[in-house]
C-alpha cells in the first residue's frame, strides 16, 4: 500500500473548500491550516498563465522531517503516511525548518501538526476530508501499488509533476497539468 | 522564448508567519556551545600536553566558564521548545540520521563532564573560598569525589577531546541538515562553526590568562584560527556561487541584501579581520591590549550565530 493524492490544476478553481473541510474535520486551530491554495502566474502580459493548486504535506518517501526529527515523533506510517505523534514531540521545531513544502506548523497547544492525509478516515474506508468535498472533483486519491487504481491510471496517462523534486524527498502528491 | 516577467508566490498567512520558528535563544546556545567545546578542548588538550603548570588559564581557570556556558545553554534551548513537557522524549531514544539528537546525547555527557573538570580543580584554585565555605571538610563526599576527579583527569581529557569536538562541529550540521533552508544546506557549516567555537574559546582564554607566554601562545593560535576561518568563509561564499538557484537567492542575504552589513561588516572585518591583524601586530612585539582582539573574536562568534540562524530561516525551497 502507498497511498497517494492527485490534483488536478485544470480543474482546480482556488475555492479552499479542501482547506475549510480539513479545519472542520481536523479540528485545526483557528488561524492555522493544514493545506492551502497556492495561485502561481507566469509569463509576461499579455500573455499569462494562472495555475491554481491545493497543497499540503507530500507525505514524502524520503522525509526531511522524519530523518530530522530527533526524538522519532515524526515517522512514517502505514501507507507512507508521514504522522506526528504530539505525544513524543518537543516542540524542537527541526521538522519545521527542514521540510522544503513548509508543510507545518506549531500547534498552539505546542506540538507539530501537519496534515495526515486523513488517515482516521482511512481506516474506516473514506476519503481524506479534502477529497471528498472538492465541488469539482479536482482531487484524486488512492493506492499506488495498484496499478489499476484510479490514481495509477491518472499517472499513467496524463502529464505530471510534483513539487521541488530536486529537494529529492520523492512526494506522493502529484499535480496533473 | 518567453520571458518570465512575474511568478506570484505563496502567500499563506496560516502558516508562512509561523515558520521562523528559531529565535535568539537558539543563536545564543549555538554560541555557547561553540564557545564551551572550545575552552574545554584546549583545556584538555594542553592537559594530556603536560603543559599544565605553563598554561594555567586554558587547562584550570577559564574552566569555570563551560559549566555556566553550558548550563545557560541548556536554558535557552528548552526555553524554545514549544512542547516542555515532553522534553524527556530526546532522551529515550538516539535517532542517527537527526543532528539534533547526537547534540542532546552529546550534551547529555559534556555537560556533566565540564562540571566535573571544574570541580577536579577547585580546592587548587579556589583555596580562599574553601577556607570560608569548608565545603570539602563539611560534606566528605565532595572530598572523596574531587580526589576521584583528581586521579581521573586523564581519562576526562581523552573524553572531553573527540566530545567537544563533536559538540563544536554538530553546532553547524544542526542548521546544515536542512535542504530545504539553502543558506544552511552547506556541508562547510560544520567544520566553519566548530573553528568559530575554538576561536571564540581562545578568545576567552586570552581575556583569563594572566601570563605573557600564555596570551602570547593563546595570540597564536586565535590568529591561525581566524585565518582558516576566513578561507572557511571564503569556501561557503563560493559554495553559494556554484550552487543552485535557490541557494544563490539565499546567498543575496549575505551579500548585497538585508544581512550584508552584519555579515560583512561586523563578522568578516570586525570579527575575524581587525582582532587578526591587532593579534599579528601584537605577535610582531609592538603593544596592544590583548584584550579588544579577545573581546572582538568573541563578539563576532555570537553575531555570526545570529546573523546565520535569522537569515537561513528567510531562505525558502519554494517560490
Amino acid at each position: 500500500m502507498r497511498y497517494a493524492m492527485i490534483i488536478d490544476t485544470l480543474k482546480c478553481v482556488g475555492c479552499s473548500d479542501c482547506v475549510v473541510a480539513c479545519q472542520t474535520e481536523n479540528d485545526v486551530p483557528i488561524g492555522f491550516c493544514r493545506d492551502w491554495i497556492v495561485e502561481t502566474v507566469n509569463g509576461s502580459y499579455p500573455n499569462l498563465d494562472l495555475e491554481l493548486k491545493s497543497e499540503r504535506c507530500n507525505h514524502c518517501d524520503n522525509a526531511p522531517c522524519v530523518r530530522c526529527c530527533p526524538t522519532g515523533a515524526s515517522h512514517g506510517g502505514d501507507g507512507g503516511i508521514v504522522l506526528v505523534t504530539a505525544n513524543e514531540c518537543i516542540g524542537c521545531g527541526a521538522c519545521i525548518e527542514s521540510c522544503p513544502y513548509d508543510a507545518r506548523y506549531q500547534h498552539p497547544d505546542g506540538y507539530v501538526d501537519k496534515c495526515t492525509f486523513c488517515h482516521h478516515r482511512l481506516e474506516k474506508g473514506q476519503l481524506p476530508a479534502c477529497v471528498s468535498v472538492c465541488p469539482t472533483k479536482c482531487m484524486y486519491f488512492g493506492d499506488l501499488d495498484n496499478p489499476n487504481s484510479e490514481v495509477s491510471q491518472l499517472l499513467k496517462n496524463r502529464k505530471h509533476k510534483t513539487l521541488a523534486p530536486e529537494a529529492g524527498t520523492d512526494p506522493h502528491v502529484f499535480y496533473l497539468i | 522564448m518567453q520571458e518570465e516577467l512575474f511568478t506570484s508566490g505563496r502567500n499563506i498567512p496560516n502558516i508562512d508567519p509561523f515558520l521562523q520558528i528559531w529565535h535568539w535563544p537558539i543563536s545564543l546556545y549555538l554560541f555557547l556551545g561553540g564557545l564551551a567545546a572550545g575552552i574545554l578542548f584546549f583545556a584538555a588538550l594542553f592537559y594530556l600536553m603536560g603543559k599544565e603548570k605553563e598554561y594555567p588559564a586554558a587547562v584550570r581557570y577559564a574552566t569555570i566558564i563551560p559549566p555556566i556556558a553550558l548550563s545557560l545553554g541548556l536554558l535557552a534551548l528548552v526555553y524554545d521548545l514549544t512542547h516542555k513537557l515532553y522534553t524527556w522524549q530526546l532522551y529515550t531514544t538516539f535517532r542517527i540520521e537527526s543532528p539534533m539528537s547526537w547534540g542532546a546525547w552529546v550534551l547529555m555527557v559534556v555537560t556533566p563532564l565540564s562540571f566535573m573538570w571544574f570541580f577536579s580543580f577547585y580546592s587548587e584554585n579556589y583555596p580562599k573560598t574553601e577556607e570560608k565555605l569548608q565545603l570539602l571538610k563539611k560534606f566528605k563526599f565532595l572530598a572523596t569525589f574531587e580526589q576521584f576527579l583528581k586521579d581521573n583527569r586523564k581519562y576526562m581529557a581523552y573524553a572531553l577531546i573527540p566530545l567537544t569536538l563533536v559538540l563544536g562541529v554538530y553546532t553547524g550540521i544542526l542548521l546544515s541538515a536542512f535542504n530545504a533552508r539553502p543558506l544552511w544546506n552547506n556541508a562547510i557549516l560544520g567544520p566553519l562553526f566548530l573553528t568559530s567555537g575554538l576561536s571564540t574559546g581562545a578568545a576567552a582564554i586570552i581575556l583569563m590568562a594572566k601570563t605573557k607566554k600564555e596570551k602570547h601562545m593563546f595570540g597564536k593560535i586565535d590568529l591561525g584560527l581566524i585565518i582558516i576561518e576566513l578561507a572557511l568563509i571564503v569556501h561557503m561564499i563560493m559554495g553559494y556561487y556554484a550552487g543552485s538557484q535557490v541557494q544563490l537567492e539565499a546567498m543575496q542575504l549575505l551579500v548585497g541584501g538585508d544581512f550584508t552589513l552584519m555579515f560583512f561588516g561586523f563578522v568578516v572585518i570586525l570579527g575575524l579581520i581587525i582582532p587578526a591583524t591587532l593579534e599579528l601586530i601584537h605577535l610582531i612585539g609592538y603593544k596592544v591590549p590583548v584584550i579588544v582582539p579577545a573581546m572582538l573574536v568573541i563578539l563576532g562568534g555570537l553575531i555570526f550565530r545570529f546573523v546565520m540562524v535569522e537569515a537561513g530561516q528567510l531562505t525558502r525551497f519554494l517560490y
